[in-house]
């Protein structure tokens, strides 16, 4: 196995029993700790990808079933918002390395400011998802609530789509496989935005515990760790942005 | 023998994540830019690489894999061969259904 | 059958060591926010014998009504729902927690030399993900239950039935989670929590087997979880998702629900082969044959696990190119299963072997398993299966593998680690006794449905023609004595905690880190972290051990 090596520790050492008040007492050092739960946190990640791993084969078998229907109804989706979502979430990831790399150099400041605007371009990225999701609801786009297959079968009903992409109307049983796409737009940016709504949660303790100097001692274990999640959901919209919202836009 | 943290002191600079950020960015811009242009059956695949590029400079950089132990990058790989393994196999029955019995 | 290797101190002068993880702190309260990992595996040790003990009457509800050709008993519908909620009972809340959540739970930590799991509060968490999922369950059961079988199978569960999907759905999603936990907790613990000198090949195979079915748990119970969310949401919002009607294919939640629920009976199984090599070893005062292959064969169940979902598909309606792939795969997952049992029958060869209770199950162990397991290569190849699916043959095939194989494994298990967890050894005539009973009673509950299987009868149906009857018959005759065989050990188990015989630290002369301690162990398992400087299974280093006085506190 790759991880041969054992953690080894002065049993002599360990009879003192110095170590910082933040290890727990069945681990031997602080840095079998940070290894154990830093290793943890990926597992857990692991788990996410299998949990999503669900959705995206979904999405592809029904973007290769009905290419058509999803390219008509991913013309629904504004690439203004999609794309501008994309930079907040992306820009957050580097804040939160940044924040991270803040902990790692113990200047309490730069990490409070760090984690600070993470949050606030999370909440950016979740603002702008209200404003698409009610856009959606508006047009009966929700699947199970009225859904209404007007706009794919008669384009011209529908003047942003008709001015940008001149869709040729679809033929009724077509149109009708446009709400699967719509689940799946549901299904997955909603599963994201779950997580993301966590994670700010959870943001918003760690600036609170930043200001009160938990993770600037040396112990930054959270910092990291939170850090490996919130880029996780960050790749999780890298993939769904081009899967979404770029199937194909040129006419 | 006492066993450091995995990240063994390796601090990754901000220039390093500012030049990451410059090339999601652009990452961002090229896709967007390549799906208004009809490329076939490239756009798809054009736009899946352009993805897989922009997850594994965060998975390297952001996430620190390229200077974490080999454990945490057989973990890594392991995910995503597991997740590749879900999506092709069912799709691999998918696709295959249309070539009909023997 | 009189020679024994039991090994007690003398019971005039001998007690339990009055400072233990049982008698550390009293109170409910004490229990139920313990992050002893130990006093957790014993939680789930009650958790889990009250839902064994569900899923066993619904049990006999099946195999009363089946004692008729007439759905006379109750009525289809209610048949219905007693067999899916057995199934569901025993795979969710039995047979997938039984072995890592309780011996698991309790030895990994102690077989690495590690004072606790790497997570402790994430242990206590799964078992309370455990317990809502229960509650919900047994409300779902109470409310009426779901009727679609374990398998969910769509569009039946999204479209056509009016019982309990969701709520089900949703407890099956928490138990899920418990078992990701444990799962991830245990893969933390192995990789990071050795003790010095106690390498990867010098751990117990029970470590190595829990080590692959943990890898399971984590990349493949979220699978499920996503397929019950989807299923959820068909049958509340009508996303289409699995409806032909608007686009959905009915066959991809088949495809999400076996990509996990395949794995699911390795994860099932594999903690159980670990149980066994620890047995047999033991019992035959030799090491484990073929340590190395024991070891990678356990992940090799694992990896190829993965690949083999789509057998339970093969008349569903996936492609025949898909048939052919799976069903080749499905012949070499079959290949380190048979590793196993060969390594197990080399290392009994020349052993000198006694046949003390949790041997007696270890061999029953290695008969059926290896019948139950043979018939799955005759589902494997879909030419086959074709015939024997959705027959009584699948049902005989998986209960061989699950009952004859897994759950007599745990009762091996919980046999030979009882003087270990609870300092008392249990009365072995009885025992021993209860084991032939269990064993006798199985084979004539499940040896006639194979017969049934091959003669057309389906499964999950309450009626059947009458020419089934006599096999009917002798299959529920039988689970009356496997019934008789499974009580027998709450009585003479509960018996012993207050008069059984004191056993010592080691009353089985067992190699492994927690034989090296007290029963009941300490909460802190050692008062100092042990070095490991020898082999797994060393029998040579046990002889020089006991020339040395093993410590216990109190």
């Amino acid at each position: 196995m790759s991880d041969s090596t054992v953690i080894t520790y002065d049993a002599q050492a360990g009879e003192e029993h110095e170590h910082p008040s933040y290890q727990r007492h069945h681990f031997e050092t602080i840095g079998q700790q940070n290894d154990a739960t830093n290793f943890a946190m990926w597992l857990f990640l692991l788990t996410e990808i299998m949990f999503f791993g669900g959705l995206f084969t979904a999405y592809l078998i029904y973007r290769n079933w009905y290419y058509p229907a999803f390219v008509a109804a991913s013309h629904q989706l504004d690439i203004f918002w999609g794309g501008l979502n994309t930079l907040l979430l992306i820009t957050s990831s580097f804040t939160m390395a940044m924040g991270v790399w803040s902990a790692e150099m113990r200047k309490q400041g730069a990490l409070v400011l760090c984690l600070t605007l993470t949050f606030v371009l999370g909440l950016g990225f979740l603002g702008i998802k209200t404003i698409e999701y009610r856009e959606k609801f508006e047009k009966h786009h929700v699947p199970g609530l009225h859904y209404s297959v007007q706009s794919f079968t008669n384009p011209a009903s529908d003047p942003e789509i008709e001015r940008e992409y001149r869709d040729k109307p679809l033929p009724p049983d077509m149109a009708t496989h446009t709400e699967l796409y719509f689940f799946l737009y549901f299904a997955m940016t909603g599963m994201h935005a779950l997580h993301m709504i966590i994670g700010i949660c959870i943001l918003g303790f760690m600036i609170v515990r930043a200001r009160a100097g938990a993770y600037t001692g040396g112990h930054l274990a959270f910092v990291e760790n939170f850090g490996l999640y919130w880029h996780f959901v960050d790749i999780v919209w890298i993939f769904l942005f081009p899967l979404l919202y770029l199937i194909s836009r040129h006419q | 023998m006492s066993e450091h943290s995995e990240h063994e002191h390796h601090i990754v600079s901000p220039k390093t994540y500012l030049a990451i950020l410059t090339a999601l960015l652009a990452g961002t811009a090229l896709t967007i830019a390549a799906s208004y242009v009809d490329m076939g059956p490239l756009n798809p695949i054009i736009a899946l690489a352009i993805a897989c590029t922009k997850a594994v400079l965060v998975i390297l950089f952001f996430m620190h894999v390229k200077y974490s132990t080999k454990l945490t990058k057989l973990t890594v790989g392991a995910g995503v061969f597991t997740f590749l393994i879900l999506v092709g196999m069912t799709l691999a029955d998918y696709f295959t259904r249309a070539w009909g019995r023997w | 059958m009189s020679e024994t290797i039991v090994s007690l101190p003398d019971q005039e002068t001998a007690s339990i060591p009055k400072m233990n993880y049982l008698s550390k702190e009293n109170g409910l309260l004490s229990w139920l926010l313990t992050s002893d990992h130990k006093r957790i595996a014993i939680l789930y040790l009650i958790s889990i014998s009250f839902f064994f003990f569900i899923g066993g009457s619904l049990a006999a509800l099946i195999r009363l009504e089946l004692l008729t050709p007439q759905s006379d008993l109750m009525a289809t519908d209610t048949y219905n729902k007693v067999f899916s909620m057995h199934g569901i009972v025993m795979v969710f809340f039995f047979l997938v927690p039984s072995v890592p959540a309780t011996l698991g739970n309790f030895f990994l930590p102690m077989m690495l030399g590690a004072k606790d799991l790497a997570l402790p509060k994430v242990n206590l968490l799964s078992w309370y993900l455990y317990m809502v999922a229960g509650v919900l369950a047994l409300y779902s059961m109470a409310a009426g239950g779901v009727d679609t079988g374990w398998t969910f199978t769509t569009p039946l569960s999204t479209h056509y039935v009016n019982t309990h999907v969701i709520t089900t759905g949703m407890a099956i999603f928490v138990a899920g989670f418990s078992s990701i936990f444990t799962g991830l907790n245990f893969i933390v613990t192995i990789h990071k929590m050795r003790a010095p000198g106690m390498t990867w090949f010098r751990m117990p195979l029970f470590i190595w087997a829990h080590y692959a079915a943990s890898i399971l748990m984590v990349l493949g119970t979220p699978v499920l979880a996503i397929a019950l969310v989807l299923v959820v949401l068909e049958r509340t919002v009508g996303i289409g998702v699995f409806d032909p009607a608007k686009g959905g294919d009915p066959l991809l939640f088949q495809h999400l629900f076996w990509f996990y629920s395949h794995p699911a009976v390795y994860i099932m199984i594999l903690p159980g082969m670990g149980v066994i090599s620890e047995v047999i070893s033991t019992f035959s005062r030799k090491r484990v044959f073929g340590y190395t292959a024991v070891a990678f064969s356990s992940v090799a169940i694992a990896v190829f696990g993965f690949f083999v979902w789509a057998h339970h598909m093969f008349i569903m309606g996936i492609s025949s190119y898909s048939v052919l792939v799976f069903s080749l795969l499905t012949m070499l997952v079959a290949v380190p299963s048979a590793i196993k049992i060969f390594n197990w029958a080399f290392t009994l060869y020349k052993g000198s072997i006694t046949f003390e209770t949790p041997m007696l199950y270890a061999f029953g162990f290695m008969g059926l398993f290896t019948i139950g397991g043979m018939t799955g290569v005759f589902l494997g190849t879909s030419g086959t299966d074709i015939h024997l699916t959705e027959t009584y043959f699948i049902v005989a095939h998986f209960h061989f593998v699950m009952v004859g194989g897994m759950l007599m494994a745990f009762l091996a298990g919980l046999h030979f680690w009882w003087p270990k967890m609870t300092g008392r050894m249990y009365p072995e005539k009885i025992s021993q006794l209860a084991a032939l009973i269990t064993f006798i009673g199985f084979n004539f509950t499940f040896f006639p449905q194979f017969i049934l299987g091959t003669l057309g009868m389906p499964r999950r149906y309450a009626s059947y023609p009458a020419e089934f009857q006599v096999l009917n018959v002798l299959s529920t005759a039988g689970a009356s004595i496997l019934g008789v065989g499974y009580l027998l050990p709450v009585f003479y188990l509960l018996w012993s905690l207050k008069y059984g015989a004191i056993a010592g630290e080691n009353p089985w002369q067992a190699t492994g880190l927690e034989w090296q301690t007290q029963s009941p162990p300490l909460t802190e398992n050692f008062t100092e972290i042990p070095v490991m400087d020898h082999e797994a299974y060393d029998y040579e280093w046990l002889e020089r051990q006991k020339e040395k006085e093993v410590p216990s506190v109190g």
